[in-house]
C-alpha cells in the first residue's frame, strides 16, 4: 500500500511539474490555433527545432540552455512572421480546414523534421547544466520518498514565468487585447484604426516565438530526437482544446491536468502510452464538451 | 466504345504479366513494385483527401496495418499473398472506419490529427508486440512453392513466375490498376459528387440532403482498405519487417505529395504524381541519401501547394484553356 | 385551422454559459408566408439552425409535417421537406451553377424515389430566377445577387415543403430586393411555405402574412405586419427604450 502511495505521490508531483512544462509548449499553439484559428500542426516540431538549437549552442559554446532559448526567440519570431505572410496571402481565403492549408503546415513539419535528421541524426540528444541530474527528495513518514528532479522544477518555474508573462501581455496591454479581439471581430478593430492583419501576423509570430524557450525547456526535461514533434502533436492539441480555444488561463490548467494524467498512466502502465492518453482526452473533450474548460462560446455563425 | 477504360486496364494487366515473363533484370521489378505501391497509396489518399477534402497524415499507419496483418497471418496460418492482401485490406478498412467514426463528426483538422496520432499509437503497439517481431522486427520467408488451383505460382523452373519479385510486381501492378479503376468509378458516381459537395461546403451539402457522415465514413473505409492492401506485400518484398520500415516517413509524405503534385481533382493526378515522383526518388536514391531525398519531396510539396494548388493536371488544363479561347 | 406544418415547442439553445434561444414556441401554417425579425444577435439564425438541424436544441421539440424531427440530422430533415438558404452564400464552388442544383436533386429527389429529368427541372428553376444562361458557368464569377439567387435556387431544387430564406437580401439594391421578393412570392404561389428572415423591414412587411420578433433569444411579439409595426416591445428591441 505504501508503495502505491509512494508511486502515486511521485506521479502526481511529476505530473504537476510536467504540466507547467506542457503549458510552455502549448501556449504558442493556444495563440495561433486557439485565438487565430490557424492550424499550425508544425508547432511541436518547431519546439523540437528550438530544442536542437539549444543543444547546438550548449554543446558548441557551453551556453546555458535557457539562455540559448532566449537567444533563439527572435529567430523564431521572424520565422513565424514570414510563415504567416505566406499563409495569409495564399491560404487564409480558403479557410482554416482547407486541404492546402493543412498540407502546407504538414510540409513544414516534415521539412523541419527531416532537416533535423539530416543535420543531427536520429539519436537522442541531451544538454548539460548544473541543475540537470540532481533531485530534491522529500521524505514523508517511513516509506514515502518523493523525488523532485531539479530539471523539472527549473522547467516548471521558467514555464510559469513565461506563460504568466504572456498571459499578462494578452490581457493588460493594448496590443494584447487587440490580439484577443481580432479573433472575434475584425471589423471593430478596423474601425478603431488598427490593421487586423498586422495584429494577426504579429500574434502568430509571437506564438511561434515561444518555440525558442519552449524548445529549450524540452531538452532540459528529456532527451530529444527529431520525431518528437509528431509525438507531442496530440498532447499539445489536447491541451489547447481542453483549456478552451481562446483561453490562455484554460491552457495552463489543462496542461496540468494532462501532465498529471500522462504521469499517472506512465507510472502504472508504462511511458509509451502517453500519446494515447492525451489523444484519448482530446477525443473525449471534443465529444462531450467541445468548448473545453474556459472556451469562448461557439456562437451562431 | 463504352468500356474503353476497362479494356485498357485489362490490357495493362496483361502487359504487366508479359513484362514479368520477358524482362530479365530483377532491378526493374524491384523499383517497379515501389512505384506501383506508391500509386495505390496516392490513389487511396486522394479518394478521401482530394475528393472529400479530409487530410490523412497517417497513411503509414494504414499501410503498416496491412503489412503487420500479413506478418501475423504468415506466422499463424501460412497463407498466400493474395489472402494476406485481402486480410490486410479488411483490417485497415476497419481501422479507417473506426477512426472516422470517432473523429469525422468533428472539424477536418481533428480528423487529420487523429490520423497522425493513430500512426504513432500503432507504431507503439507494434513495437511491443513480440509475435510480429516487436521493435527489432522479424524476417519473413515467403512460402516455398505457392500454388493456385494446382498451378505453381512461384518456382524457378516450373512456376508462372520465376521468383517472388516478379510475382509481387505483378500483384501490386494489378492492385494499382484496380485502385485507379475504383477511384475513377467513385469520381463519376453519386458518392463522388457527394464528396465533392462536402469538400466545397460541408454544411451546405448536409442541408442539401447529402448524408455527409455516411459518405465520409465510406470514403475513409475504402481509402484505408486500399492502403492496407498496398501494405500487405511489404514484408514479403523486403523479406523483413520492422516498425521503422513499415511506418516509414516516406509513406506519410509521398501519400500526400504525389496526389497534390499530380493534381487532386481526378484519378489521373495520383497516377502522374506516383510515376513522376516515384521514379525520380528511385533514380536519385542512387546518388543522394534517402533523407535528403525526402527533404526535397517535402519542399516540392510546399512549393506546389503555394504556387500550383491544382497540381500538374491543373497546369495542363490552364494552358489548354489559354490557347483554346 | 389545418394542422401546422412546422411547430417549434419550447426550444432552448445554449452555448456554454450563453443562452441563444430561450423557450421559443411558435408555429408556421402550410402555405404561409412567415417573417422572422429581431435585432442582431437575437437568435434568428440560431433558431433557423435548430429548425434545419445544423444545431441541436437542448430543450424543446421541432415538429415538422407531423413528425418529431428534433433528433434528425439535417440531411434527413431536408429529405422530409425543409430547405434553407445561407446568409453568407455557400455555393459548391468547384461545380457549375446547374451542378449545384443537381446535388439536392440527386440526393433528395432520388432519396424520395422520384424519377425525373434532374437537369431539365434544374433548368426550369434557373429560368424562374432569370439565371438560365448562367447554368454552365462556375460560381466564382457570379455577382452578389446571383449568388443569393443560387442559394434560393439550390434550396428549391430540394423540392421542399418549407423554404427558409436567411437574410437573402442583405446588401442588395432596392431593385434587387424586389426581384428576390417576387421570386419568393412565385414559390409561395406554387404551394411552398416560406420563412423569411430579414432586416430589411419593407421586404418583411410586404411579404409576410405573419411575423414573429425575437430579442435576446426570446419571442417578444407575434402578429400581422400591421400589429408588429405598432408593437412597443418590438420598437424597444430595435431602438432601445421608448421613454426619453
Amino acid at each position: 500500500m505504501a508503495i502505491f502511495i509512494d508511486l502515486l505521490l511521485n506521479a502526481l508531483v511529476i505530473g504537476i511539474l510536467l504540466g507547467g512544462f506542457y503549458a510552455a509548449l502549448s501556449i504558442g499553439l493556444s495563440i495561433t490555433f486557439g485565438l487565430l484559428d490557424v492550424v499550425n500542426i508544425a508547432h511541436p516540431t518547431m519546439l523540437v527545432l528550438g530544442a536542437f538549437i539549444a543543444f547546438l549552442l550548449n554543446s558548441t559554446w557551453g551556453i546555458d540552455p535557457i539562455l540559448a532559448g532566449i537567444i533563439s526567440t527572435p529567430f523564431f519570431f521572424i520565422l513565424g512572421w514570414l510563415i504567416y505572410q505566406v499563409y495569409y496571402n495564399v491560404f487564409e481565403k480558403s479557410g482554416a480546414e482547407s486541404l492546402r492549408g493543412l498540407a502546407f503546415f504538414f510540409g513544414l513539419l516534415f521539412i523541419i523534421e527531416v532537416g533535423l535528421i539530416i543535420q543531427f541524426g536520429v539519436d537522442h540528444r541531451l544538454v548539460e547544466a548544473p541543475y540537470i541530474g540532481q533531485s530534491w527528495n522529500i521524505i514523508v513518514g517511513q516509506e514515502i520518498d518523493v523525488a523532485i528532479p531539479f530539471r523539472l522544477l527549473v522547467a516548471f518555474v521558467v514555464a510559469a514565468i513565461a506563460t504568466l508573462a504572456i498571459h499578462a501581455y494578452l490581457t493588460k496591454t493594448f496590443f494584447g487585447r487587440a490580439v484577443r479581439a481580432v479573433a472575434q471581430d475584425m471589423m471593430a478593430l478596423r474601425l478603431m484604426g488598427v490593421d487586423p492583419i498586422r495584429v494577426k501576423r504579429i500574434a502568430f509570430a509571437l506564438g511561434v516565438a515561444t518555440a525558442g524557450i519552449g524548445g529549450a525547456l524540452m531538452i532540459i526535461v528529456l532527451p530529444i530526437e527529431p520525431s518528437l514533434g509528431r509525438l507531442y502533436l496530440g498532447n499539445v492539441f489536447a491541451i489547447v482544446v481542453l483549456g478552451g480555444l481562446g483561453s490562455i488561463s484554460g491552457t495552463l490548467l489543462a496542461a496540468v491536468i494532462i501532465g498529471i494524467a500522462e504521469s499517472i498512466v506512465a507510472t502504472f502502465f508504462g511511458p509509451s502510452w502517453a500519446p494515447a492518453v492525451s489523444f484519448g482526452i482530446l477525443l473525449a473533450v471534443l465529444a462531450f464538451r467541445p468548448e473545453g474548460l474556459f472556451g469562448k462560446t461557439a456562437g451562431a455563425h | 466504345m463504352k468500356y474503353k477504360f476497362e479494356i485498357i486496364c485489362m490490357l495493362l494487366i496483361v502487359g504487366l504479366f508479359v513484362l514479368t515473363q520477358v524482362v530479365g533484370n530483377q532491378f526493374y521489378f524491384f523499383i517497379g513494385f515501389v512505384i506501383l505501391q506508391y500509386m495505390v497509396m496516392a490513389t487511396a489518399w486522394n479518394i478521401l483527401g482530394g475528393y472529400g477534402g479530409y487530410v490523412n497524415f497517417g497513411s503509414a499507419g494504414f499501410l503498416a496495418t496491412g503489412a503487420y496483418t500479413a506478418v501475423a497471418l504468415i506466422n499463424f496460418l501460412d497463407i498466400g499473398l493474395v489472402e494476406q492482401m485481402i486480410a490486410g485490406g479488411i483490417m485497415a478498412g476497419a481501422l479507417g472506419l473506426a477512426t472516422g467514426y470517432l473523429t469525422l463528426r468533428l472539424r477536418g483538422v481533428y480528423f487529420a490529427i487523429a490520423t497522425l496520432a493513430l500512426a504513432i499509437i500503432l507504431e507503439t503497439v507494434v513495437a511491443h508486440w513480440d509475435y510480429v517481431g516487436g521493435a527489432a522486427g522479424t524476417s519473413i520467408l515467403p512460402k516455398r512453392k505457392p500454388e493456385l488451383f494446382g498451378e505453381l505460382i512461384v518456382d524457378r523452373k516450373a512456376g508462372i513466375f520465376a521468383n517472388y519479385k516478379e510475382y509481387l510486381f505483378f500483384l501490386m501492378g494489378t492492385v494499382a490498376i484496380i485502385s485507379v479503376w475504383v477511384a475513377r468509378y467513385i469520381e463519376n458516381s453519386k458518392l463522388g459528387r457527394g464528396l465533392n459537395a462536402i469538400k466545397d461546403s460541408e454544411e451546405a451539402a448536409e442541408c442539401m440532403g447529402v448524408p455527409t457522415l455516411r459518405l465520409k465514413l465510406i470514403a475513409t473505409t475504402i481509402s484505408g482498405a486500399m492502403m492496407g492492401v498496398a501494405g500487405a506485400p511489404l514484408a514479403s518484398y523486403l523479406t523483413f519487417i520492422d516498425p521503422l520500415s513499415a511506418f516509414n516517413l516516406e509513406y506519410a509524405i509521398n501519400a500526400i505529395a504525389m496526389p497534390m503534385i499530380g493534381g487532386t481533382i481526378s484519378w489521373a493526378g495520383p497516377v502522374i504524381g506516383a510515376l513522376l515522383l516515384g521514379t525520380a526518388q528511385q533514380v536519385s536514391s542512387l546518388w543522394i541519401q534517402s533523407e535528403l531525398n525526402l527533404l526535397i519531396v517535402g519542399v516540392v510539396l510546399v512549393v506546389f501547394v503555394i504556387i500550383a494548388p491544382e497540381g500538374i493536371i491543373g497546369w495542363f488544363r490552364k494552358s489548354r484553356q489559354g490557347s483554346g479561347r | 385551422m389545418s394542422e401546422a406544418l412546422l411547430k417549434v415547442e419550447g426550444v432552448s439553445k445554449h452555448f456554454g454559459g450563453f443562452t441563444a434561444l430561450s423557450n421559443v414556441t411558435t408555429h408556421v401554417s402550410p402555405g404561409e408566408r412567415f417573417g422572422l425579425i429581431g435585432p442582431n444577435g437575437s437568435g434568428k439564425t440560431t433558431m433557423i439552425n435548430c429548425v434545419s438541424g445544423l444545431l441541436r436544441n437542448e430543450e424543446g421539440k421541432i415538429i415538422f409535417d407531423g413528425q418529431d424531427v428534433t433528433d434528425l440530422k439535417p440531411h434527413k430533415r431536408t429529405g422530409a421537406g425543409i430547405a434553407r438558404s445561407f446568409q453568407i452564400p455557400r455555393p459548391f464552388h468547384t461545380m457549375t451553377v446547374i451542378e449545384n442544383l443537381m446535388i439536392p436533386a440527386e440526393f433528395v429527389g432520388h432519396h424520395r424515389g422520384e424519377k425525373g429529368d434532374d437537369r431539365a427541372e434544374a433548368m426550369e428553376i434557373l429560368e424562374t430566377m432569370g439565371m438560365a444562361e448562367k447554368a454552365d458557368d462556375t460560381t466564382t464569377d457570379l455577382t452578389q445577387i446571383e449568388l443569393r439567387k443560387l442559394e434560393l435556387a439550390r434550396a428549391m431544387a430540394a423540392k421542399p415543403k418549407l423554404l427558409i430564406s436567411d437574410e437573402a437580401m442583405a446588401g442588395l439594391t432596392g431593385q434587387e430586393v424586389d426581384e428576390v421578393i417576387d421570386i419568393l412570392f412565385k414559390m409561395n404561389e406554387r404551394g411552398i411555405t416560406i420563412i423569411m428572415i430579414e432586416h430589411i423591414m419593407r421586404a418583411v412587411m410586404r411579404f409576410s402574412q405573419r411575423i414573429i420578433c425575437l430579442d435576446a433569444g426570446q419571442l417578444i411579439a407575434e402578429g400581422t405586419p400591421e400589429e408588429i409595426v405598432k408593437n412597443k416591445d418590438v420598437e424597444r428591441a430595435y431602438l432601445g427604450s421608448t421613454d426619453g
